[in-house]
């Protein structure tokens, strides 16, 4: 069967799924900080993808630096700007 | 009117995603092989690891250069006026005190493990520098700033630390062989160490100093 | 198709993405976000497009990792700059009322 072919991927969809998903949400939601919740997790996922791409040094400075550091910034950020611009598109 | 625009702008990307995705998944035959290239090298690089060989040897330059970027961040984030400091959140919490007592000897000796690890597996400086930038940014939101006094009027000599460091062993390297950053195979596992050491303690330096931004570093609300 | 090429296509999709969310948002702590997406995409398509294991463009795409998080802590702090009022006020220099000295 055809779908049989698409089993060994299926690790891989799921992760490029949930990319994508994540990447939409922390574009498009309303509020800032959901917004930022969400990058993190895109930033974890991506970390997850490149395991898969055999590429562990990526993987532990995307872990570390995109999602680790960069989150702890925008919170930060987003922390001081609580309630002032919340709701601008 | 804006809708429109977004509509139609959408609709144009999502053609341009699709001619890109057509142009990305055709075959390429590359005009070197130089995973091979880089595989038979590595004897003289200094490491077994190729990601750290080719990060500290082979295009040593670039990641001087990069070490340079952070600085320029950092010079970038200290011009700025002080912004008044954060309004006052929740008190540090049991958990997160705990927590942090328990976390922070861990990640400094991962960091220091990584360091270590990074000439024969995945680890390294920036890996490692981060971790440790981490550590600090840890202590800090636990409340534990005390460390900060330290470096209160020495940010930029020790931020610098990696780069200077990096740039006497290039100099090194120009006045020895004369090829810049051509690494004596010799000694190359040794200079590659201690190079990483000092940049992995400036990369966390400047993390942290990035995370705290502008104002003076003694000048924190507890 | 591989898992490889999955990914790059993934890699062109989300720069698309980001790219449209840079120009439709207005705050521009979502632009930042943006941009970090698009270069993440550019990552991915790096890493994706290459031979499995291929350590130079694993070792570009550490360095862009890194580059990519100072330039969002220096716009961080512009972006705060911007919207923030000054410790002291825009007079610059001065009596603050957190004893904050002028540097």
């Amino acid at each position: 069967m055809a779908a049989l072919n698409l089993l060994p991927l299926a690790p891989d969809l799921f992760l490029v799924v949930a990319l994508l998903f994540t990447a939409w949400r922390a574009l498009y939601t309303r509020a800032l900080f959901p917004a930022v919740v969400f990058f993190v997790a895109f930033g974890m996922l991506l970390a997850l993808a490149w395991m898969r791409l055999e590429a562990p040094d990526v993987a532990l400075a995307e872990t570390a630096i995109g999602a680790g550091l960069t989150g702890a910034l925008l919170m930060a950020a987003v922390a001081r700007l609580r309630g002032r611009d919340e709701e601008r598109p | 009117m804006k809708r429109a625009g977004s509509a139609v702008l959408a609709l144009v990307l999502a053609g341009l995603a699709a001619l890109m995705a057509w142009i990305v998944t055709r075959p390429v035959q590359p005009g070197r092989d130089v995973p091979a290239h880089i595989a038979g090298s590595i004897g003289d690089s200094g490491v077994s690891h190729p990601v750290t060989a080719v990060l500290l040897n082979f295009r040593g330059y670039d990641t001087l250069l990069e070490l340079v970027v952070l600085l320029v961040a950092l010079a970038g984030v200290r011009c700025l006026a002080p912004l008044p400091p954060p309004r006052g959140g929740a008190p540090v919490g049991g958990v997160l005190s705990e927590l942090a007592s328990l976390l922070l000897p861990v990640l400094v000796l991962v960091a220091l493990y990584l360091l270590w690890a990074g000439a024969s597996r995945p680890g390294g400086a920036f890996q490692g520098g981060a971790l440790l930038a981490a550590a600090g940014i840890l202590a800090l939101l636990a409340g534990r700033d005390r460390f900060l006094w330290r470096f209160e009027h020495r940010l930029w000599p020790l931020a610098s630390l990696g780069v200077g460091v990096f740039l006497i062993v290039a100099a090194g390297t120009l006045g020895g062989s004369g090829v810049l950053l051509g690494l004596p195979p010799g000694h190359a596992g040794t200079l590659i160490l201690v190079i990483e050491g000092f940049a992995l303690f400036s990369i966390a330096v400047t993390l942290v100093a990035l995370f705290l931004g502008t104002g003076e570093l003694e000048d924190r609300e507890p | 198709m591989t898992g490889q090429a999955l990914y790059a296509v993934v890699g062109c999709a989300l720069f698309c993405l980001g790219f449209h969310a840079l120009v439709v948002a207005a705050h521009p702590l979502r632009r930042l976000l943006a941009v970090n997406v698009m270069g993440s995409s550019v990552f991915l398509v790096l890493v994706a497009g290459s031979a499995p294991g291929d350590p130079l463009p694993q070792a570009l795409v550490i360095t862009g990792i890194v580059v990519a998080v100072a330039a969002t802590a220096l716009g961080l702090n512009l972006l705060l700059r911007l919207s923030v009022p000054a410790a002291d006020g825009e007079s610059g220099g001065g009596e603050s009322g957190n004893g904050r000295q002028p540097s």
